[in-house]
C-alpha cells in the first residue's frame, strides 16, 4: 500500500481503530499535499490559525475543480456549516435564537433534568442484562431522543431518519474502496428526503406551535429576519444529524477510553464531579469529529512555509492537532487532570460547534450514569468494530459485560 | 539589591489589577522574600471593566467585581493608605500616615484616576459623577436606579459611550456631549467614529458633537448644563468622562522619569530616571507605565487596557526576580475590548498609529465588520465590530509588519472599498483622552499629543 497517499491511508477502514500513527506522520510534514491536489494540515497551531483565517471558505462551491462527488445542481443549498459570512452568520444566528444565548440562554441548562430522565429510563431498561452494547442500547438512543425533543421530531420516526442519516454521513468522506459518485448521489437523495420530511413537520407547527425549535423556526418574530422554508429544511437536517451523530461517538469513545484506563474509570466512578474535565480531555484525546474536510482557501495561503493554492480542497485534521506535542504536553496520554486543554474537539473560529454546550452536558450525564450503572465493566473486544466514517469516528458496537 | 534575586524585600505600590498580577507572578517565579502591597483604596483588588457595563446595568453590584486571587500570596497588604513619595537613596516608600516602607525592589502600578470636572464648585454639585472606582460606580448605579429624568455624559470615549449605552438600556434619557467630531473617534478614527455616532442616535441618544459643556448649573443639586453652541439642557445626573490622569504626582521628588504621561520605562519595565538612565530596582507596569514598542517605531506608548496591565505586570515581575540575561521584553500587541449599544468592539494593535483604514471584512451597513488600519503601507491595527473571530489573523499581520492594505480574499468581504484616510484627530480636539497615548506625535500628521486643557 506504499503508493497510497496519506489521506487514502487515513480514510482506509483498516486504520479506523487507530489512526493516530498516521496523524503523527502527518504532523511531521505539517502540510501534506495529496496526489489529488488536496492539502492536509495536522499541526495544532497551523489548524488554529486557519480556523481564524478569513480567507478560508467553508463553502465547497469555491473550489476551482468542482467536486465531482458533490450533489450538483439538483441538490439542496448548503446548510450554514457549509456557508461563509454573512449568510452563515445570519442563518446560524437565527437557528441559535431558539437554542442558546442571548435569546434563549437557559435552554440547555433546563435540559438537565430531561437528559437525566432519559438516561435513567435507558439504563432501567438494561437492568437485567449482563451484556450491553453501549452504542445501540445507550449512546445512540440518548442523543437521538434529546435532539428529537429539542427539534420537535416524533421519536417513532427514528428508523426512517436513521437510514437517511447513515447515507448522509457516508457521503461526507467516502472511503477509497467505495464509489464516491454513487455514495454522493445516495447522500444527496437522502438529504432531500429528510429535508422534505422535516419541512413537512415544520409546516404543521405553523398552526399548532409547541415548545420546540421547529415551532420557533416557523413562528419567529420577523424583527431580525426569519428563515425561509428552504432554510428551515436545510437547517433542521443539519441540526438533527449533527445533534446526534457526534454525541454518540463522544459517549462511546469516552466509554472505550475509560475501559482502557481502569484507574481513571474507578476515580470517576467514585467522584462524578471530575467528569466535566474528563469530557474535555476526551474531546481532545478521541474527538468525535476527526477532521473538517470541506475548507477551501480563497487566496494562495502560506502555511508553515508551504503555499496552499487558492481553490484546492483543504482538510484540517483536528484529531491530529489535538495530539500535537508542540501544543500539549505528553499528548498521547489520556489525562483527565490536564489543566491547559484548549482542544480542537469542537473546532474553533466562526464555525465552532453550535451544539457544544448540549454535547458536553449529554456526555457528562451519560458517562456518569453509565459508570454508576456498570459494576466492574469488562470490554469484550478491543478494538471494537468501528463505524465506517473517518470523519465522524467511533465504534459501531461496544460490547461490555458486567463483572461477576 | 541582594545577590539573590528571589530574596529580599519587594514593595508594590498600587493594589489593583497590575499590582495583584505582579504579586502573583513574583510568587510563581519563586520569590520567597517579603512582599508588600500598598494601595490607597480600602478594598482588595477588583476589576474595573464591569463598572461601566454590568454594574451600571444592575447585573452585578459594584462590590461584586473583586479580582480572583490565585493561591496564598503571603503578602503584607497596606490598604487604604496612599504612598506620597519615594526616597531613592535610602530606598523607602513614604506613606501618607507617616510610615516608611523599605524596599530592595519597587514596582510602580498606580494606574490612573478619572480626570475631574475642571470647575471644583460645579464638580461638587450633587449629581455630578466620575467613574473609575468601585465606589464611584456604586454611587452612580444607585442614582441611575432612582430614575433620573436625564443623564448628561460629558465625553464620548469608551467609558462615556459605555455609560450612555447602559443608561439607554435602562430606558433613561441621555445626552452625550463630545468636543470631537464623533464618539470613539480619538481611539478608532473617523470611519468607525461615524458608525458609533449613527448607532448612538439609533439607540435614542441625544448626541451632540463638536460642542463642549461650558457650565454645569445647579444650586447644591445639578439641574442642567450649558453648551458652547449656546444651547442648554435640563439634567439631574452628569457623568464626567473626560479620560484619565496618570497617578504620578507622588513620584515628583523621586528623580524618576515620571510625569503626566506616565512613568517611562524600558521594554523590560525598568523605570528610567529623569536623566534617561535606566534603574535596576524600580519597575513600572499597567496604566501608569509608558514604554517603547518596536511595532510602533519604538514610540513610547501608554495604554489604558486591561490586557496590557496583566501582561506588563507579569513581565515586570519576571524581570524583578531574574538576572539580566534571563530578562524578557514586554512586546505584546496592544489589545482591548468594549461593549456598547449592542456592539462588541475588539481592537488589536494601535488604531491611532495609522494613516489609512479599510473595511476588510463585513460592512458598516450591517455593523458587523473588521476595519484594518495601516501606516505607510503596513498593517498596524485591526478593529472588529461584532465579529471578533478572525482578529488573531490580523494580529499576526501586525506582528509581521504585513503590507497594507491586506491582500484580498476574505470570505465575507462583500464590499470591496478602497482604503480611506484613517482620520485620527488631534487629541486636543477631544473631550476625553485617547485610551492609547502615542507619546510625541501621531504618525500621519506629526501632531503633538497634549492632554485637553480642561
Ligand atoms: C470604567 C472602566 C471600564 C474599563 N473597561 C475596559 C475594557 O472594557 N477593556 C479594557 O481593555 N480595559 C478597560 N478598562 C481599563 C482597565 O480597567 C485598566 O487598564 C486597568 O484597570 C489598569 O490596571 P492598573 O492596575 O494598571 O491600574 P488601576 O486599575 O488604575 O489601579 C491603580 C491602583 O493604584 C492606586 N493608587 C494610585 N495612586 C496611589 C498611591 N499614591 N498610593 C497607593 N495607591 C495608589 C489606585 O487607587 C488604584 O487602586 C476600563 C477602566 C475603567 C475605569
Amino acid at each position: 500500500m506504499a503508493s497510497d497517499t496519506l489521506f487514502q491511508r487515513i480514510t482506509d477502514y483498516a486504520h479506523r481503530a487507530d489512526p493516530y500513527p498516521l496523524y503523527a506522520e502527518l504532523r511531521e510534514s505539517r502540510v501534506a499535499r495529496q496526489e489529488d491536489g488536496s492539502y492536509l494540515v495536522g499541526t495544532y497551531h497551523e489548524i488554529e490559525a486557519l480556523l481564524h483565517d478569513p480567507r478560508i471558505s467553508s463553502d465547497r462551491r469555491n473550489r476551482t475543480v468542482p467536486d465531482e462527488t458533490e450533489g450538483g445542481t439538483e441538490g439542496l443549498p448548503p446548510a450554514f456549516i457549509g456557508l461563509d459570512d454573512p449568510e452563515h452568520h445570519r442563518l446560524r444566528g437565527l437557528a441559535m435564537r431558539s437554542f442558546g444565548p442571548p435569546h434563549t440562554p437557559g435552554r440547555i441548562d433546563a435540559m438537565h433534568g430531561e437528559i437525566t430522565r432519559i438516561v435513567k429510563d435507558l439504563l432501567t431498561g438494561l437492568r437485567d442484562k449482563d451484556r450491553i452494547d453501549v452504542v445501540d442500547d445507550f449512546a445512540y438512543p440518548l442523543p437521538v431522543t434529546v435532539i428529537c425533543r429539542l427539534l420537535g421530531v416524533p421519536i417513532e420516526d427514528e428508523p426512517r431518519f436513521r437510514q437517511w442519516s447513515d447515507a448522509i454521513v457516508a457521503g461526507i468522506a467516502p472511503g477509497p474502496d467505495e464509489d464516491p459518485v454513487e455514495r454522493q448521489r445516495a447522500a444527496t437523495e437522502a438529504r432531500k428526503t429528510m429535508a422534505l420530511y422535516l419541512g413537512g413537520l415544520a409546516e404543521k407547527r405553523r398552526d399548532r406551535p409547541s415548545d420546540d425549535m421547529l415551532s420557533a423556526f416557523v413562528g419567529g418574530d420577523s424583527t431580525d429576519g426569519q428563515l425561509t422554508q428552504l432554510e428551515i429544511m436545510t437547517t433542521s437536517v443539519l441540526l438533527l444529524i449533527a445533534g446526534h451523530e457526534t454525541t454518540v461517538n463522544l459517549i462511546t469513545n469516552g466509554m472505550l477510553t475509560l475501559l482502557r484506563h481502569p484507574d481513571q474509570l474507578a476515580r470517576l466512578r467514585s467522584d462524578p464531579s471530575l467528569m466535566p474535565r474528563a469530557v474535555e480531555e476526551l474531546l481532545r484525546y478521541e474527538p468525535p469529529v476527526q477532521m473538517l474536510p470541506q475548507r477551501t482557501p480563497l487566496a494562495d495561503i502560506e502555511v508553515a512555509g508551504i503555499t496552499i493554492p487558492k481553490g484546492v480542497p483543504l482538510i484540517l485534521m483536528l484529531a491530529a492537532g489535538n495530539r500535537d506535542p508542540e501544543r500539549f504536553h505528553d499528548p498521547d496520554r489520556f489525562d483527565p487532570d490536564r489543566g491547559d486543554n484548549l482542544h480542537l474537539g469542537f473546532g474553533s473560529g466562526i464555525h465552532s460547534c453550535f451544539g457544544a454546550p448540549l454535547a458536553r452536558l449529554e456526555a457528562q450525564i451519560a458517562l456518569n450514569a453509565l459508570l454508576q450503572h456498570l459494576d466492574a465493566p469488562r470490554l469484550t473486544e478491543d478494538p471494537p468494530p468501528y463505524r465506517r466514517s473517518p470523519v465522524l469516528r467511533g465504534p459501531r458496537h461496544l460490547l461490555v459485560e458486567r463483572g461477576a | 539589591m541582594r545577590d539573590e534575586p528571589c530574596d529580599g524585600r519587594i514593595v508594590i505600590v498600587g493594589a489593583s489589577l497590575a499590582g495583584l498580577r505582579a504579586a502573583e507572578q513574583l510568587r510563581k517565579e519563586g520569590f520567597s522574600g517579603s512582599l508588600t502591597l500598598i494601595g490607597d483604596e480600602p478594598q482588595p483588588p477588583y476589576d474595573r471593566p464591569p463598572l461601566s457595563k454590568q454594574v451600571l446595568l444592575g447585573m452585578v453590584s459594584a462590590g461584586q467585581t473583586g479580582l480572583p486571587q490565585r493561591g496564598d500570596l503571603d503578602a503584607q497588604w497596606r490598604l487604604g493608605v496612599r504612598a506620597v513619595g519615594v526616597d531613592p537613596i535610602e530606598k523607602r516608600v513614604l506613606l501618607a500616615d507617616g510610615a516608611e516602607v523599605p524596599f530592595d525592589r519597587l514596582l510602580i502600578a498606580t494606574g490612573t484616576r478619572a480626570r475631574p470636572w475642571p470647575n471644583p464648585a460645579e464638580a461638587a454639585l450633587d449629581g455630578v459623577f466620575t467613574l473609575r472606582t468601585s465606589d464611584e460606580a456604586r454611587r452612580l448605579a444607585e442614582r441611575l436606579d432612582a430614575g433620573p429624568r436625564r443623564v448628561l455624559v460629558i465625553g464620548a470615549g469608551f467609558t462615556g459611550s459605555e455609560i450612555a449605552s447602559a443608561c439607554r438600556e435602562r430606558g433613561l434619557a441621555v445626552t452625550v456631549a463630545e468636543r470631537g467630531p464623533a464618539p470613539l473617534v480619538g481611539a478608532l478614527g473617523g470611519t468607525l467614529g461615524a458608525l458609533a455616532a449613527k448607532l448612538q442616535r439609533a439607540h435614542g441618544v441625544d448626541l451632540r458633537c463638536g460642542v463642549t459643556v461650558t457650565a454645569l448649573e445647579g444650586n447644591g443639586r445639578l439641574t442642567g448644563a450649558q453648551f458652547s453652541d449656546g444651547t442648554r439642557i435640563d439634567a439631574d445626573v452628569a457623568v464626567v468622562a473626560l479620560g484619565a490622569v496618570r497617578n504620578t504626582e507622588w513620584l515628583a521628588e523621586s528623580g524618576l522619569a515620571a510625569g503626566p504621561r506616565g512613568v517611562t520605562c524600558d521594554a523590560g519595565c525598568r523605570a528610567f530616571n529623569m536623566y534617561g538612565i535606566v534603574t535596576d530596582d524600580v519597575f513600572a507596569a499597567g496604566d501608569v507605565a509608558r514604554f517603547p514598542h518596536p511595532l510602533f517605531e519604538y514610540q513610547l506608548l501608554s495604554l489604558e487596557h486591561w490586557g496590557n496591565a496583566v501582561a506588563q505586570a507579569e513581565v515586570a515581575a519576571h524581570n524583578m526576580v531574574n538576572p539580566g540575561p534571563r530578562r524578557i521584553p514586554h512586546l505584546s500587541v496592544p489589545a482591548f475590548w468594549s461593549s456598547q449599544f449592542g456592539l462588541n468592539i475588539k481592537s488589536v494593535g494601535v488604531p491611532t498609529f495609522s494613516d489609512q483604514v479599510v473595511i476588510a471584512q463585513g460592512s458598516l451597513k450591517d455593523a458587523r465588520l473588521v476595519a484594518v488600519y495601516g501606516y505607510r503601507g503596513r498593517v498596524t491595527a485591526a478593529v472588529s465590530v461584532n465579529q471578533a473571530k478572525s482578529l488573531e489573523y490580523y494580529e499576526r499581520l501586525i506582528e509581521t509588519a504585513a503590507p497594507f492594505p491586506p491582500a484580498p480574499g476574505a470570505a465575507d468581504r462583500i464590499e470591496s472599498p478602497a482604503p480611506v484616510p484613517s482620520d485620527v484627530p488631534d487629541p486636543k480636539m477631544l473631550s476625553h483622552g485617547p485610551t492609547v497615548a502615542l507619546t510625541g506625535h501621531l504618525p500621519d500628521r506629526r501632531l503633538t499629543v497634549v492632554h485637553p486643557a480642561h
